[in-house]
């Protein structure tokens, strides 16, 4: 509707401005009007044309530089900003989700590694109870056996003193059926030198 | 205005006609100025229409004024470098300036001032001006090395200096005579082809049906004049560019 409304302003425009501008008169132009500079009507108009012209152009140039073109170049500006900034927000946003897979693909990893140290040591754990145990129950069999050998030793010296024992008597025994005697001391000795000599005392 | 007869008038539509009677007479503002201040008013309307919403989606008319600006102030940065952000505003009111002067001349009725040499003339007076001055408070003295390029053996100096010289003040007359003549001649040639559809169309039976040729030619024609405007001001914007360019930096 504005758009019908500036057109028909526009086309009722011309021909109002061509009706204000009414007939030159003056005698009929010879050649190109452009140049007419010595035609009664024509020159003046001519150079009238040229100061008007500096005047408006003038003008424009001041409407254009001070009022007009600023603020058309803030509505740029401003778009331009604002992509900026827009692009800098998704940026930032970027950047921080980085940093957020970072920390996480770390946080897995120091999981990870903390679980494996935990399985490890777990293990190291076990293995040294283990290995505890299994040297308990080394020295238990090894004081066990011992003890038995200890025994076993302790009898078999029990038991060579009494045959020691006997041996001294059957010579004592022997001695006297022989109508000889002799010291039970001397006996004995001799009895231990022999049992000495033959390895079994 | 245009006395319509059985000839071809094609250059008074060139003429300049006192704007509202006496007082335009008195103070010479003819109907081409009364389009200049029109461009004036719809340039400034549509900037400012443009920025008016400062929507971070532009929509139609945003999107055209913020086209236009990034448009210009690319052409400025691309051809003088950062420094080129002040002339920025001046550019565009240059290009601007022909963009619609080219394009109020497209509607019926209208004036084209572009097509007037004095007016492109004292736009590209404008310019050089500009440009020089610009030139002088930026290297002062120095400036005028540019006349002589570094390097060139000194014996040529007699033949490269009036040479640089007048290629330097040659700027004025190109830029001027470029866009006076594209735009006449595209007047002129509407206004001849246009004529023939009348001629034409006025010789009895068949002549309608003969007119139908011109008047394919003239629609052609406005589609290229439409080219035109837009390539005018671009070619004047982009020199002032280039222009400046070597104020900046001679060379």
């Amino acid at each position: 509707m504005r758009r019908i409304m500036l057109a028909t302003m526009l086309s009722t425009l011309m021909p109002a401005l061509a009706w204000a501008a009414s007939s030159a008169g003056g005698p009929p132009v010879e050649g190109m009007p452009q140049l007419a500079f010595g035609h009664p009507v024509q020159g003046p108009l001519l150079i009238g044309q040229i100061v008007w012209q500096v005047i408006i152009f003038f003008a424009l140039f001041l409407l254009l530089a001070y009022v007009a073109l600023p603020r058309l170049g803030a509505v740029i500006d401003n778009r331009r900003q604002r992509i900026e900034a827009d692009l800098e927000a998704a940026r930032a946003a970027m950047q921080s989700a980085d940093a957020a897979i970072a920390a996480q693909r770390e946080a897995t990893q120091a999981a990870r590694s903390e679980a494996q140290g935990a399985v490890t040591a777990a293990m190291q754990a076990a293995q040294q109870e283990m290995d505890a145990k299994l040297a308990a129950l080394n020295a238990a069999l090894a004081k066990q056996v011992a003890d038995a050998e200890a025994r076993i030793d302790q009898s078999r010296k029990a038991a060579l003193g009494a045959v020691q024992q006997v041996a001294s008597d059957t010579v004592g025994a022997l001695l006297t059926k022989l109508g000889a005697s002799a010291d039970a001391g001397q006996v004995q000795a001799a009895v231990r030198s022999e049992a000495a000599a033959r390895g079994i005392a | 205005m245009a006395k319509e007869g059985k000839t071809i008038d094609a250059l008074s539509q060139f003429e300049l006609t006192p704007f509202l009677g006496f007082f335009g007479q008195s103070v010479g503002f003819s109907q081409s100025n009364a389009f200049m201040l029109l461009a004036l008013g719809l340039i400034t309307l549509f900037v400012m229409a443009a920025a008016a919403r400062g929507a971070m989606i532009p929509g139609r008319l945003q999107s055209l004024g913020e086209a236009s600006y990034e448009f210009i102030q690319g052409m400025v940065t691309e051809q003088i470098g950062s420094e080129g952000k002040k002339y920025f505003p001046f550019v565009f009111a240059i290009f601007m300036f022909v963009l619609f002067g080219n394009l109020l001349g497209m509607l019926p009725y209208s004036f084209t001032f572009t097509s007037h040499i004095a007016v492109t003339l004292t736009l590209a007076v404008i310019v050089f001006v500009t440009v020089t001055v610009i030139a002088l408070m930026r290297h002062g003295m120095h400036f005028f090395s540019y006349f002589f390029p570094e390097g060139a053996p000194i014996w040529l100096a007699p033949i490269i200096i009036p040479v640089e010289v007048i290629s330097y003040f040659s700027r004025v007359v190109s830029l001027s005579v470029r866009l006076f003549a594209n735009m006449v001649a595209g007047h002129v040639m509407l206004k001849v082809f246009a004529t023939f559809v009348v001629l034409l169309g006025s010789l009895g039976a068949v002549g309608p049906f003969v007119a139908v040729l011109p008047l394919s030619v003239n629609i052609a024609l406005v589609g290229f004049e439409f080219l035109v405007a837009f390539l005018q001001a671009y070619v004047f914007a982009i020199l002032t560019s280039i222009y400046l360019h070597d104020a900046v930096h001679l060379h």
